[in-house]
């Protein structure tokens, strides 16, 4: 079997026990990334060189009797919307293609001090906005079980690296779903932690109250090694919960007695296909034999996520992406043809007689603004930018988003209810399996609703995990949702770990020439 | 609420996008649309529930008043598009 | 009040930069004057990715400040984003608070020693915490060459203070910033310096005219900016009333009827000028801040900031007055110097026992000499105690009021003690019998002025005491003017 199919708890063992060196690990990664990424495409930048070379540091540390930490010389992929001091971080815009961070976001700092080796910056929809990877002003990514399919999104670069065995483990951000929809259609393990559980400072924000960083992995017990390492409270996000971290590898190992699990009613409805529909049925059968009670819940408001999750996420994210605006950091547009184009424009109307609205032009600051925004943002993030210009604008701001917030608070009240009779909530990952590329581009609604299960968990601020359960007759891959209660990963990480001790699908990886 | 592209034009200015004409007409029946599905939360009676802003509630977060350094200047101006020895350009703010 | 066919309607924002170390989301220094984009770090320039923390100081003074200013303080309050585009604004947005600002409904009384106007109330609508902006340095060829950013001032604790539309004139405005002001530096929450930018007013100002039917007309509010001193805001409000009438009898327009207008004060011109404003740009989108959370403030916790708030001008000057029987005006102009200068007068006023005296001296020597040389109470080379002394010799008439002047001015050229300099200039206290018999030298010698005198014009006598006082420098001329006039009576 070759290296790079074990998963990264088995090669951690292996680095551990000087079997393999961090450096030979990494070089193989690297020779995959060379012979696979071409047709993927899961990477916007590689880091040979300052990967080897802390792989060897590494290496020599453990070599010489020194500490190493928890991930051992372990190579991890990040999303390239994290901040990496000193190199690029575009968040697959054209609008930060050339900015350079002046330091590490937190996860960044753990992961170093946990010697990671960070192999490369993952591609993903332009500012997290998307479902499909389609959106990245640079490349689209291709699912790796079907390269015409996409590999879903906004991580899709950090789930197709791992399906591609491109890297043993991965690091993407969820808003809506962006970590627990591509995991599902890549046939790989990623988590949403309770908000706050991982610090966000460095994590280029899209929509504050809902984005939360989590590990993609192949198995349970590898996404518990990675989260176990972000995890933890900091002090420079003042999101950050400061609840302690578990031990969650070590809980993976203590017996699930008398699990209680709900089965979402409203997640078998319209919109579901029906293979993801049987594939999540037989899960749910597979619990009860290993002698977990299910009980069908209801979650009465969760039809009411993407409508609330589509108001919230555009208000924070018009926000939050005002300060691209060309003057501090990011693109800006051609000054002069800018200006030149300004005059001209003006010329035109006052030979025209129109005084008014020459004398209404744009300034040329204002100018500099819209125009630099105008080319440096895709169609998607336009579109949602203006959605919560217009939503937060005079007059709508009670008829959308406080009504959204209202709403909200009811989906929250739904989790709350629930989890006093269940331990975790299972459901389908995505009503349906990965779609042809280009397919739902022209139609921002029905991307939006792919987000339809997964979004309600950012809403109310929960913790949720996507694992393997089934494939498609024509070989894609379906996932499993697991919901647990805020601050309850041990418990979402312990539920999903026993389905993949009976069960093999995430063993199952894309076979790519 | 029916979206116009009059509308869509103003809050083009309002979010400091310039689009173009083709973009207006491609926008602007994409964003009536997105609009008229969120307004299905209209169907729900909301009187009396608490707004939720944040998905965690914390409170009193503070850090205390000790500097810590700062970026050197050039670290502060690396990404900047225009810039001289010590600040940012942009075209006059004046008449603004 | 006034003869004007109009009131006055004004009402006043002022922001006053909070005396915090670093800046109120990020740990960069606050410090003034430093070379451009030097105290900048990834959150103040709001790099991608970075995140706020609120600074807890600045939270606690801007809580002092609003206690002090008589405002409820509501148990929760939260931080919205006010968002413009400015390229001294980073972010796209400034932090600020919106619907739940963290005080309201306060007060601040003003009153004028002078009686010009009545003692008021002035209503604080609500005084909150936000974020400064950085700095525009423009070029001085107006819209050709660029703008430069400086973004060392982004992000420091700004206190908002909003009053209501409380003030009648100009100099009630006036008496309202200069009370606030001295309230604020007795807080010590601020330098309070407007050249420095750490105390910025805006002033919204507009007329009721008196219709002749008892009816009040308002006039359209503008929103007068760029005034640099309290003196700038006095005048630039005087205009602006005179103004808005004149474009009132021109126009006959009234509030509501124009959007409201923003202008600028030019100091050099002395008038205001309409400022550029477009319609789209006051839509700031408010929503509460995502990065940042609530902050509860408990009754118990505002009980111990009033407690400690030490006692402040208004309570100063009324014990000033009842303690040491001085007046208003008097109690008014040693409170307006600070605290210092308040000990100095409590401690000579304390130990001469004569509040009056210890007031006439801090003003008439203390402060002026101050005054000429610019320097601080601290630095003083004649501390109270030291003066005390001297002014106890007045009082026990060992010398008089213009001697001990002379004595004050070596003291404060040498720093030597009061009793030293009296040594050294030979003062010394006369005896009342030689003092006697001088007199009586004297006016045997000058029959005429005795003559005078006995025939009424009792300052005659003057050329006696100017002869005595040649004489011995030492004597009183109060006492030897009483000696003499008895003794002619006698005569
Ligand atoms: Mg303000
Ligand atoms: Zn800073």
């Amino acid at each position: 079997m070759s290296l790079l199919n074990h998963t990264a708890t088995e090669l951690l063992a292996k680095l551990e026990s000087r079997e393999v060196s961090s450096a030979e690990l990494t070089a193989a990664y690297l020779k995959q990334i060379e012979t696979l990424d071409p047709q993927v495409q899961a990477y916007l930048r590689v880091l040979p060189e300052s990967a080897l070379a802390k792989a060897k540091e590494i290496d020599a540390r453990r070599a010489a009797g020194q500490p190493v930490g928890k991930l051992g010389g372990l190579p991890v992929a990040i999303k390239d919307v994290i901040c990496t001091q000193g190199e690029v971080t575009t968040c697959a815009s054209k609008m930060l293609e050339t900015f350079v961070p002046p330091y590490n976001a937190t996860v960044v700092e753990k992961l170093r001090a946990a010697d990671a080796v960070l192999i490369g910056k993952t591609n993903m929809d332009e500012f997290a906005m998307g479902g499909s990877t389609e959106n990245s002003a640079f490349q689209a990514t291709k699912n790796p079980w079907n390269l015409e399919c996409i590999p879903g999104g906004s991580s899709g670069g950090a789930a197709a690296c791992l399906a591609a065995s491109m890297a043993p483990l991965s690091v993407g951000t969820d808003t809506g779903g962006s970590i627990r929809q591509p995991a599902a259609l890549c046939g790989v393990t990623g988590m949403k932690p309770t908000y706050g559980r991982v610090s966000r400072y460095g994590l280029v924000a899209f929509a504050s109250s809902l984005d939360q960083i989590g590990p993609l992995a192949h198995t349970v017990e590898d996404a518990a090694l990675l989260l176990a390492v972000l995890a933890g409270h900091d002090p420079l996000d003042s999101t950050s919960a400061d609840v302690e971290v578990p031990d969650y590898r070590a809980a993976l190992s203590q017996p699930l007695k008398g699990l209680k699990i709900g089965v979402i009613k409203e997640h078998f409805g319209e919109g579901l296909d029906n293979e993801i529909a049987a594939a999540v049925q037989a899960a749910v059968q597979e619990y009860e034999k290993l002698g977990a009670t299910a009980k069908e819940i209801s979650l009465p408001h969760s039809k009411y996520g993407i409508a609330t999750y589509y108001i919230i996420a555009p208000c924070e994210a018009s926000s939050n992406l005002a300060r691209y605006d060309g003057v501090h950091y990011g693109y800006r547009t051609d000054e002069k043809a800018m200006l030149a184009e300004l005059d001209a424009e003006r010329a035109a109307l006052v030979k025209a007689g129109q005084q008014q609205e020459a004398d209404n032009l744009d300034t040329p600051l204002v100018r500099l603004y819209r125009q630099s925004r105008a080319e440096g943002f895709g169609p998607e993030v336009k579109r949602r930018i203006m959605l919560g210009t217009y939503a937060l604008s005079a007059g709508y701001y009670d008829a959308y988003y406080l009504k959204a917030l209202k709403v909200r608070r009811l989906i929250r009240q739904d989790y709350d209810h629930a989890f006093k009779e269940v331990d975790v909530i299972l459901g389908p990952t995505t009503p349906t399996p990965a779609f042809k590329m280009g397919e739902k581009l022209n139609d921002p609604l029905a991307m939006y609703l792919e987000d339809l299960y997964t979004v309600t968990a950012n809403l109310a601020g929960v913790g949720g995990i996507s694992i393997p359960c089934g494939f498609t007759k024509s070989n894609l891959p379906i996932g499993l949702q697991i919901q647990a209660p805020a601050f309850a990963e041990a418990k979402c990480l312990q539920a999903a770990h026993l389905f993949q001790q009976a069960t093999d699908w995430h063993n199952r990886r894309a076979k790519l020439q | 609420m029916t979206l116009t592209r009059r509308d869509v034009e103003k809050v083009s200015l309002l979010a400091r996008l310039r689009l173009s004409a083709a973009e207006l007409e491609t926008m602007t029946p994409q964003l009536d649309k997105i609009v008229h599905f969120v307004e299905q939360l209209n169907e729900l009676h909301t009187d009396g529930v608490e707004p939720m802003a944040h998905a965690l509630d914390l409170r009193n977060i503070f850090a205390d008043d000790e500097p810590r350094p700062s970026l050197d200047r050039d670290a502060a101006l690396s990404n900047a598009p225009k810039r001289d020895d010590e600040c940012y350009r942009v075209p006059a703010v004046l008449g603004e | 009040m006034s003869e004007r066919p109009y009131d006055i309607v004004i009402g006043l924002e002022v922001h006053v930069q909070l005396k915090t170390r670093t800046k109120l989301f990020c740990r960069c220094s606050t410090q003034f004057g430093l070379s451009p984009n030097t105290s900048t770090c990834p959150v103040c320039i709001g790099m991608p990715g970075s995140l706020p923390v609120m600074n807890r100081e600045a939270f606690g003074l801007a809580l002092k400040t609003a206690v002090a200013i008589n405002c409820h303080i509501p148990e929760f309050t939260k931080w919205d984003r006010k968002q413009y585009y400015y390229p001294d604004l980073p972010k796209g947005y400034q932090i600020s608070q919106y619907d739940l600002p963290m005080s309201e409904k306060g007060w601040l009384e003003i009153s004028d020693p002078k009686g010009e106007f009545e003692p008021k109330k002035v209503g604080i609508t609500r005084a909150h915490l936000e974020e400064d902006a950085g700095k525009s340095l423009h070029d001085e060829v107006a819209g050709k060459a660029d703008s430069r950013i400086d973004l060392n001032r982004t992000g420091t604790p700004l206190l908002e203070i909003v009053s209501e539309p409380d003030m009648r004139s100009p100099r009630e405005a006036k008496a309202y910033l200069t009370e606030l002001k001295l309230l604020l530096e007795y807080l010590d929450v601020s330098d309070c310096n407007m050249q420095e930018g750490s105390l910025r007013v805006d002033a919204n100002v507009n007329l009721h005219i008196h219709n002749g039917e008892g009816q009040k007309i308002a006039t359209p509010i503008v929103e007068i900016k760029n005034m640099n001193s309290f003196r700038a805001v006095e005048r630039a409000l005087a205009y602006e009333a005179q103004r808005q009438y004149e474009v009132y009898q021109e126009t006959g327009r009234t509030i509501g009827q124009v959007p409201k207008q923003t202008r600028g004060w030019d100091d050099q011109a002395m008038v205001t000028r309409g400022q550029r404003h477009k319609e789209e740009s006051s839509d700031y989108r408010y929503f509460p801040d995502p990065d940042l959370c609530p902050v509860i403030t408990t009754a118990a916790e505002v009980e111990a900031v009033r407690n400690n708030l030490g006692e402040l001008p208004a309570q100063l000057r009324v014990r000033l007055e009842s303690t040491y029987g001085i007046t208003p005006y008097d109690s008014d102009v040693i409170v307006s110097q600070g605290r210092p200068t308040v000990e100095y007068f409590v401690t000579l006023a304390e130990a001469t026992a004569d509040g009056k005296r210890a007031s006439n001296w801090v003003q008439q020597e203390v402060l002026r000499v101050l005054n000429e040389t610019g320097g601080a109470i601290s630095d003083f080379p004649v501390k109270a105690a030291g003066l005390a002394v001297l002014v106890k010799a007045v009082i026990d008439g060992e010398l008089d009021v213009s001697r001990a002047k002379e004595v004050f001015n070596d003291m404060v050229a040498t720093g030597k003690s009061a009793a030293a300099i009296m040594q050294e200039r030979g003062i010394e206290k006369v005896d009342s019998s030689a003092l006697k018999a001088l007199c009586a030298e004297l006016l045997a010698a000058s029959p005429r002025i005795v003559a005078d005198v006995k025939a009424g014009k009792e300052q005659a006598v003057g050329a006696i005491v100017g002869q005595a006082k040649r004489k011995n420098p030492n004597v009183s001329p109060g006492e030897v003017r009483a000696i003499c006039l008895e003794l002619i009576q006698e005569m």
